[in-house]
């Protein structure tokens, strides 16, 4: 099975590549929107802001690219900012479309006393069961850093919330859409089972 | 429940980790790869490699081994030591690193720390403050705060032994900013250079207490508190752990978010998981 990561510039891809390479999966790094719409799993990394990475996507065709491969059916991953791109829109300075594939919105998380951005390790708590959390202890810590979260607007999407300040997404699943909050490249073994079961989906 | 992280700090010197102890009498100890996997397998919850090599040549060997260090080892990891300008910060974390760390550059131009949070975001800069307690005027007298009178009982291991010394009657405590290793003193205090750069977008504190550091003795907890309870942004505290208790104490009383050590899990004094099971009887989240 190969996993093809989209490369939309300014985002280190190398420890994700790295994490899924490590569990066995045959990676490759494009920014060629032909090559994403003919993917057989696409995983979608971020790092940086929304409007930024947004730009980018629409600047090489890779939206397009993305929402014609997941109309195929085909499994696609964002992880961090990756799955803040697949909901409709951000208030992350301003307020900014995303790729639309979940209903719901990217919010900050408020400041009233909390440490801003959530970094660290924190709990996760599957809300149902599901192939992605095969193998994961429920309340396993996994390694966040981040500032907005996504609130979808289907809570059916939820698959495992996570606690700061209050309850947020940690990780959402609907259909052939996945979405992790946190790094799975940084999460040592809980975060690499995540991948594995990923890419053996 | 956010947990508090043990982070043990590798000193790292033309690409090999070694460790000093109050900063000389460097011993040779070891591959970078190969500490950092023994530390992750250990439950570490981030490494901090620190780079000594003074000069500027080293920086592809560190470059390289960010890299080897990042395909392997699959934590947070964070890049000190010798980083000077916004590109040397890009180089880094184009290597792999998730977090560089600015110590005597930011003391010497302010404005690294805006521009690196501005390009690479708040959670990928760490400012590491070395601290030194300032000496104090009492009437009639002129002394220095010794270490003996912030230590704490080394004889008893309940944690309500180990309360540190109350500012009280020698208060206020004050530290003043060194660099260069502790030798260069810059006027700065503590606490108004740790306000001045979580302003400027430093993501964290990674604070060294110079007169603890070596001692294992304990951790400077007035000087932890003092910052922690001061900026909104997490603080790791540093220099002087020497039991599991010493640990417990800067996570708590101190304030601190991640403790950090490096002499004490180098050579196995200590170990990770030790900690980590001690801060858990104590009720202490930690992964």
């Amino acid at each position: 099975m190969t996993i093809t990561m989209i490369d939309y510039g300014g985002s280190n891809l190398r420890s994700v590549q790295k994490a899924l390479a490590f569990v066995g999966a045959q990676v490759e790094v494009t920014a060629d929107p032909t090559i994403v719409m003919r993917a057989e799993k696409l995983v979608l990394p971020g790092v940086g802001a929304f409007a930024p990475a947004m730009a980018a996507l629409r600047e090489r065709g890779l939206d397009e690219a993305i929402i014609a491969a997941v109309h195929r059916q085909v499994p696609l991953l964002g992880i961090c900012l990756g799955m803040q791109l697949l909901f409709e829109v951000s208030e992350e300075m301003g307020e900014h479309e995303g790729l639309g594939l979940v209903r719901g919105r990217v919010v900050r998380f408020p400041a009233n006393g909390l440490v801003i951005p959530h970094m660290g390790w924190n709990q996760i708590i599957p809300t149902r069961e599901h192939p992605l959390l095969a193998e994961v202890t429920p309340g396993s810590y996994s390694y966040f850093v981040h500032s907005y979260y996504c609130e979808p607007t289907n809570a059916a999407a939820l698959l495992a919330a996570s606690d700061y300040g209050h309850p947020f997404a940690a990780i959402i699943a609907q259909g052939n859409i996945y979405g992790i909050q946190f790094h799975p490249e940084k999460s040592q073994q809980v975060g690499l089972q995540i991948l594995r079961n990923f890419v053996e989906l | 429940m956010l947990a508090k992280r043990i982070i043990p700090c590798l000193d790292v010197h033309n690409g090999r980790v070694v460790k000093g102890i109050n900063f000389i009498n460097l011993v040779d100890a070891g591959d970078p790869v190969a500490q950092a996997q023994v530390y992750d397998a250990e439950g570490a919850d981030e490494l901090v490699f620190l780079d000594i090599t003074a000069t500027h040549e080293a920086r592809q060997t560190v470059m390289s081994m960010a890299r080897a260090v990042a395909d392997q080892v699959f934590i947070p990891f964070t890049v000190g030591g010798g980083i000077r300008t916004v590109d040397d910060m890009r180089a880094m974390l184009r290597s792999g690193a998730d977090k560089i760390s600015l110590n005597s550059a930011a003391v010497r131009s302010p404005e690294l720390i805006t521009q690196g949070a501005e390009a690479f975001g708040s959670q990928a800069i760490v400012i590491a403050i070395d601290a030194r307690r300032k000496e104090f005027q009492v009437p009639g007298s002129r002394f220095q705060l010794s270490r003996s009178e912030f230590r704490v009982s080394s004889s008893e291991s309940p944690l309500s032994t180990l309360a540190p010394s109350q500012p009280s009657a020698l208060s206020p405590l004050s530290w003043e900013v060194v660099i260069n290793g502790g030798r260069v003193q810059t006027g700065l205090d503590v606490v108004q250079w740790a306000i001045e750069v979580a302003q400027r977008g430093a993501g964290e504190i990674l604070l060294t207490s110079m007169d603890a550091d070596g001692t294992k003795a304990g951790y400077d907890i007035a000087l932890t508190r003092a910052v922690a309870e001061t900026v909104n942004i997490p603080v790791i505290a540093s220099g002087g752990a020497g039991r599991v208790e010493h640990f417990a104490q800067a996570l708590t009383e101190g304030g601190a978010a991640a403790a950090l050590a490096a002499s004490l899990f180098h050579f196995n004094e200590l170990r990770i998981r030790e900690v980590k099971a001690y801060l858990r009887e104590n009720g202490i989240a930690v992964r």
